[in-house]
């Protein structure tokens, strides 16, 4: 048996690919927990096989277990511990409460790194949005060199990050950038783009956007499951594109745009290696981010204590944020009609 | 829903599943026919944006093949006047180029193997083999998936730091050595559509678990073992954030944070071509990569999306 058939074997789940998947884990694993051994509830005794599972069960996944001890759960409560404390990564940390914290909030590089992240977070995460699920519009076009669109449109994606930054100093440079002499066809005069406090972080998303081509693989595979009697349906009730489009396409992608939103999100609230590179949080500290603000303090300034309170605010902004996130996907994403 | 996208995804993408017939071409999405006018504006628009996003990848190319007074030109050329292929032998001298490589590649290899090996055990531990109790175990699992990895960079740092692991490539690869959320999920869902009765029987016949794994399950596993390999392999290659971090000697560094070092270093002088040269080396595994393993790249990317 092929691996393919293997696959072609699985049950056709449909329903909502964005839900949490611990559904999922339930409905598929339900019937064999069944004859695995009914033995699922505490009270009653393991049987001899059931014992003999366990333990092997354990020995296989006894990697995880050591990893998620030491490369999750330690960090996780470490990182409370040493948040509480002044601790420049030498000497032993000292209990400070929560003083980092208070400075945390009081600081106005903390201030300036929280907006420049969530003026990157505002605009990048909706332009990427749509464009990369125009992106993969172009991508699921009946053409018959679609081959070459999608190639073309992923092909920035495998760009690694530091030399996109690297092409884009070329692109933007002053003197012999190609960005400039476009622009001053439009009368801009020739500036320094990645210099000017006002064009930096625009140079950062728009760069940001040439790697939309993941996030228009995932539209793809989306589109391609919105049942195509949908459209033949509206055509004949006599809606035209952009009807369609808005009262079809949109709402069944739903999930998907889901999916891409918190991918989008999660993203922008660590961009990083851009700022590093081509800026390294300049001109007048416009590009920097939050990450950058929070390396600097743990690596540069020696302050493992404060950038560790730094990271905990992030990680409760995360899951604050994704708690808004999945309420609003509540009330806005659609499960109702199998489209992804 | 996943199982289902992988199926789609390594059979068909690349190629267009919903095409029947030559007598498909030329319409739109929704089926109906194209006017021939509409047909060629709407390429015209394509064109256009076919063409800015190659640019990134073309300018590259050919600021790697200009002479540094052609470079410094404005306006710029669109295409090179004399090709320098001398930027290539350049841009591989003028900083420890193959070394970065060489150690780039080492770690990106000794990762890619480790985490196919570590997360196809754990894997087969939650999808094949029955125990009570395995669902609650995978939930921790999945939850380990939206821990976002500022919160543990720190900690870690200061424990490899305390084991004396700072500027060794232990911290790098060590932790592929224990199987981790995404890519363990990703084998498990594929691998709980193995035939239970081909594992049966090999049980009834005596086979120990360790080679039903390796030799029923892990054949058939292939598709999903080849996707997170190529994952493992792109995100180790461009990882920017790990060596910046653990590493420090020139002779360790790998290719993204030696060339970053190598640009602000010489940031007064530097020449782009080389530097273009270099990201183009730099690039050229990855885009080889792409193109023999299209169809997995492509499954592998819309199965994480229904994660």
């Amino acid at each position: 048996m092929s691996a393919s058939d293997a696959v072609a074997t699985g049950t056709p789940r449909t329903g909502s690919p964005g839900s949490v998947p611990a559904a999922d884990l339930t409905a598929r694993s339900g019937p064999r927990a069944q004859n695995g051994g009914g033995g699922r509830s505490a009270k009653r005794k393991l049987t001899g096989r059931e014992k003999r599972n366990l333990r092997l069960g354990l020995l296989f996944i006894s990697p995880w277990i050591i990893g998620v001890a030491v490369f999750v759960i330690y960090p996780l409560i470490y990182s409370f511990v040493i948040s509480l404390t002044q601790y420049s990564g030498m000497q032993t940390p000292t209990f400070i409460g929560f003083q980092n914290y208070i400075a945390a909030f009081a600081d106005p590089m903390v201030h300036t790194s929280v907006g420049n992240t969530v003026y990157y977070m505002l605009l990048a995460v909706p332009i990427g949005l749509i464009v990369a699920l125009l992106l993969a519009m172009a991508m699921n076009r009946n053409v018959r060199e679609v081959a070459i669109y999608r190639t073309l449109l992923y092909l920035p994606s495998l760009i690694p990050m530091f030399a996109m930054s690297f092409i884009f100093i070329v692109f933007v440079n002053p003197q012999f950038g190609i960005v400039n002499q476009f622009l001053g066809l439009f009368g801009m005069p020739d500036t320094n783009l990645l210099g000017e406090p006002r064009y930096a972080k625009i140079v950062m998303i728009v760069m940001a956007q040439l790697g939309a081509g993941n996030a228009a693989l995932i539209y793809l595979a989306g589109l391609r499951n919105i049942p195509e009697t949908l459209y033949e349906a509206a055509r004949i009730d006599g809606a035209g594109k952009f009807r369609q489009f808005f009262s079809i396409t949109v709402p069944l992608l739903t999930p998907t745009i889901l999916f891409n939103l918190i991918t989008g999100v999660s993203g922008a609230m660590m961009v990083f290696t851009e700022a590093f590179i081509m800026t390294n949080g300049g001109p007048d500290n416009s590009t920097l981010f939050y990450m950058l603000y929070l390396y600097r303090n743990a690596f540069s300034y020696g302050q493992l204590g404060f950038a560790s309170a730094l990271a905990v605010l992030l990680f409760l902004f995360g899951m604050v944020l994704a708690g808004l996130i999945y309420w609003l996907s509540r009330r806005f994403v659609n499960y109702d009609v199998s489209a992804g | 829903m996943a199982i289902n996208t992988l199926e789609t995804g390594t059979q068909n993408l690349g190629q267009s599943p919903k095409l029947k017939s030559r007598s498909d071409y030329g319409r739109n999405a929704d089926g109906s026919r194209q006017s021939p006018v509409g047909a060629w504006i709407s390429r015209l628009v394509m064109l256009l944006v076919l063409i800015l996003f190659s640019l990134p990848l073309y300018w590259m190319l050919i600021s790697a093949l200009k002479t540094p007074e052609e470079l410094a030109q404005f306006p710029p050329t669109l295409f090179p006047t004399e090709f320098r292929w001398q930027n290539f032998s350049d841009a591989v001298t003028v900083m420890p180029f193959w070394t970065f490589f060489r150690n780039t590649a080492i770690i990106t290899i000794s990762v890619v193997v480790f985490s196919v090996i570590s997360n196809f055990i754990v894997a087969y531990g939650f999808a094949c083999i029955e125990w009570p109790g395995r669902n609650k175990v995978f939930f921790i699992v999945l939850a380990t998936l939206f821990l976002p990895f500022p919160v543990t960079l720190i900690p870690m740092f200061d424990m490899w730091a305390g084991l004396g692991f700072v500027n060794t490539w232990v911290p790098l690869i060590a932790p592929a050595l224990f199987a981790g959320g995404f890519f363990t999920f990703l084998l498990r869902q594929f691998m709980l559509q193995t035939p239970k009765d081909m594992m049966d029987a090999a049980r009834v016949d005596g086979a120990s678990e360790w080679s039903i794994a390796w030799r029923i399950v892990f054949p058939t596993a292939r598709p999903a073992v080849t996707v997170i390999a190529i994952f493992a392999a792109v995100g180790t290659w461009n990882d920017f954030m790990g060596p910046l971090i653990y590493l420090q000697d020139a002779s360790k560094q790998t290719l993204s944070i030696g060339m970053q070092v190598f640009r602000s270093v010489n940031a007064q002088d530097i020449q782009f071509n080389l530097l273009m040269a270099a990201s183009f080396l730099v690039l050229l595994p990855l885009v080889i990569l792409f193109f023999m393993f299209q169809r997995y790249f492509i499954s592998g990317i819309t199965l994480g999306g229904f994660k």
